[in-house]
């Protein structure tokens, strides 16, 4: 194996080696995404059957209903997981003041997120294909029945959420333990502008704007035509990918700024103090 | 070629100067302590010397690798150790030796953990998970981490403090031992005075980040007539040799 690859690695086996020493990490991968299926699921289930007995209600309209809002909250999982996968993989170098030892290794900053984005991937999976599995089971609802486009759909989602995961670790390397909040709740802060559960049409025009740049709602508009036209809007996964490209620059030169400053500022010995 | 050269190494902190100019250098296979009180600039230097700080100026090489541009492949041959920084405490101890021989990119890796295991008296620690061990056990742990990629510089920041006196003179002695074995070059920063004199080839006394003096223990006994490190330390902390000399005349 090349030295990087098993440095990468050595990162990797370091995370697997805790999930598989700790069931309540590995219970907490899928036990939101889950909960969160669960929940939405009835709430689908609830008002596809108001939609199909209401006058003039279908269906088949009903259906659309109940399966763009199931495949909007597992889709939005995706990007949620994996940017909290990158966020706490790395917190967790912090909380067992380890990150000393990692930086003075021969470890160079790209194998780091290298690593982080493996343990993301993993912990994405983890999460998110039990409660697919629950959403199949239980409301008979198949996300891959879209298609292969399923699998452009999640590389985007993941695109975005890893970006935004190097935005929040260089905030982490600024502001130190402070900014940890911001691993779990600054997804949720975008999610009005990524148009999960509603058209962006429904967005009032400033909002519109602020969505446009979001690559999450190109993807969500995208599925939404999957599911009812049975389309691929290929012009919305091309945006949403520029768009990705766009993000994970910006992130990446604002982790390397950030990196750098904090090797400056003597800040990663007393990070997580 | 000498392991470590420092040239005009200097940090500061906005109006604080935590390192003032330093220049030395540290011959292969020699141990060099670094003395000084709090805040005189030890932990400081060793950031740098190990890539994790920026120096405001000056430069360092190590193995004659520059590292404000090729930090890594100095790295790789070198290693660090503190109690100051942890293990992953949830991890056995050969799980965290494994991310560090990955890490180091470590040949035949499970035998270098089970030789060092024997070297280091600690075969029956290597299922324990590395939170549950006691201070003394974690210092042997760190060494092993610290000894993993067999480096040809050693890092050591304080490496026996918190130790009762018995583990910390095992550690000292095998210190002792391993480098005349593998003729490592070491720098050593401790408040243990006994500690450096016995294992420092060369001291170099900080204060208020700039070096006050050097010399070996055996030269810098004798310049300040003092029967042990600890009574120089003072001197020079308290800026009792100054005194004595007015006093004198």
């Amino acid at each position: 194996m090349k030295p990087a690859f098993r440095r990468v690695w050595g990162l990797l086996y370091r995370h697997l080696a805790l999930y598989r020493r700790s069931w309540p990490r590995l219970l907490e991968l899928a036990y939101w995404p889950v909960l969160q299926m669960c929940i939405w699921g009835f709430t689908a289930r609830f008002l596809a059957q108001r939609i199909a007995a209401a006058p003039g209600g279908s269906l088949h309209a009903a259906a659309l209903a109940g399966s763009a809002l199931l495949g909007g909250v597992l889709l939005w999982e995706v990007a949620l997981r994996s940017q909290m996968g990158v966020a706490i993989a790395f917190m967790e170098e912090i909380w067992s003041r380890n990150l000393g030892h990692v930086f003075v290794s021969p470890l160079r900053p790209w194998e780091l997120v290298g690593a982080l984005l493996g343990v993301s991937l993993a912990r994405m999976l983890a999460g998110v294909l039990p409660a697919i599995g629950v959403a199949y089971l239980l409301y008979a609802f198949n996300l891959f029945a879209l298609g292969p486009v399923v699998v452009l759909f999640f590389a985007n989602l993941m695109m975005m959420g890893w970006a935004v995961a190097l935005g929040v670790i260089s905030l982490i390397l600024r502001h130190g333990a402070g900014a940890e909040a911001l691993a779990w709740s600054v997804l949720f802060g975008l999610t009005p502008f990524a148009a999960v559960f509603y058209p962006v049409a429904v967005l009032p025009a400033p909002m519109r704007a602020l969505a446009f740049i979001v690559p999450a709602s190109h993807v969500f508009e995208g599925m939404r035509a999957a599911l009812i036209s049975g389309v691929t809007r290929w012009d919305q996964l091309g945006l949403a990918f520029g768009l990705n490209l766009v993000w994970i620059a910006a992130a990446t030169a604002l982790f390397a700024y950030q990196f750098r400053e904090a090797r400056r500022r003597g800040a990663l010995l007393g990070i997580g103090e | 070629m000498n392991a470590i050269d420092v040239a005009g190494l200097t940090k500061r902190y906005g109006s604080i100067l935590a390192v003032d100019g330093l220049d030395f250098s540290v011959p292969m296979g020699a141990t060099l302590g670094l003395l000084g009180g709090n805040g005189a600039g030890k932990t400081t230097t060793i950031a740098m010397l190990l890539g994790l700080l920026i120096p405001t100026a000056g430069s360092i090489r190590v193995l004659g690798h520059d590292m404000a541009s090729d930090r890594f492949a100095a790295l790789q041959r070198m290693n660090f150790s503190s109690p100051y920084v942890s293990l992953p405490a949830r991890l056995t101890v050969a799980e965290n030796l494994r991310i560090y021989g990955h890490l180091y990119d470590v040949p035949r890796l499970e035998h270098r953990i089970g030789a060092l295991a024997a070297e280091l008296d600690m075969t029956e620690l290597l299922g324990r998970p590395a939170g549950q061990l006691s201070a003394g056990q974690k210092t042997r742990v760190a060494l092993a981490k610290a000894l993993i990629n067999r480096p040809e510089v050693l890092l050591l920041d304080e490496p026996t403090a918190s130790l009762d006196p018995d583990t910390g003179d095992w550690v000292r002695t095998w210190l002792e031992r391993y480098r005349a074995e593998s003729g490592c070059t070491i720098l050593l920063a401790s408040h243990n005075m006994a500690e450096v004199e016995r294992l420092c080839d060369d001291v170099l006394m900080l204060k208020q980040g700039r070096i006050v003096d050097r010399g070996s223990p055996t030269a810098l006994l004798g310049r300040y007539g003092r029967d042990d490190l600890e009574e120089v330390f003072l001197d020079i902390a308290r800026d009792r040799r100054a005194a004595r000399a007015e006093a004198a005349t």
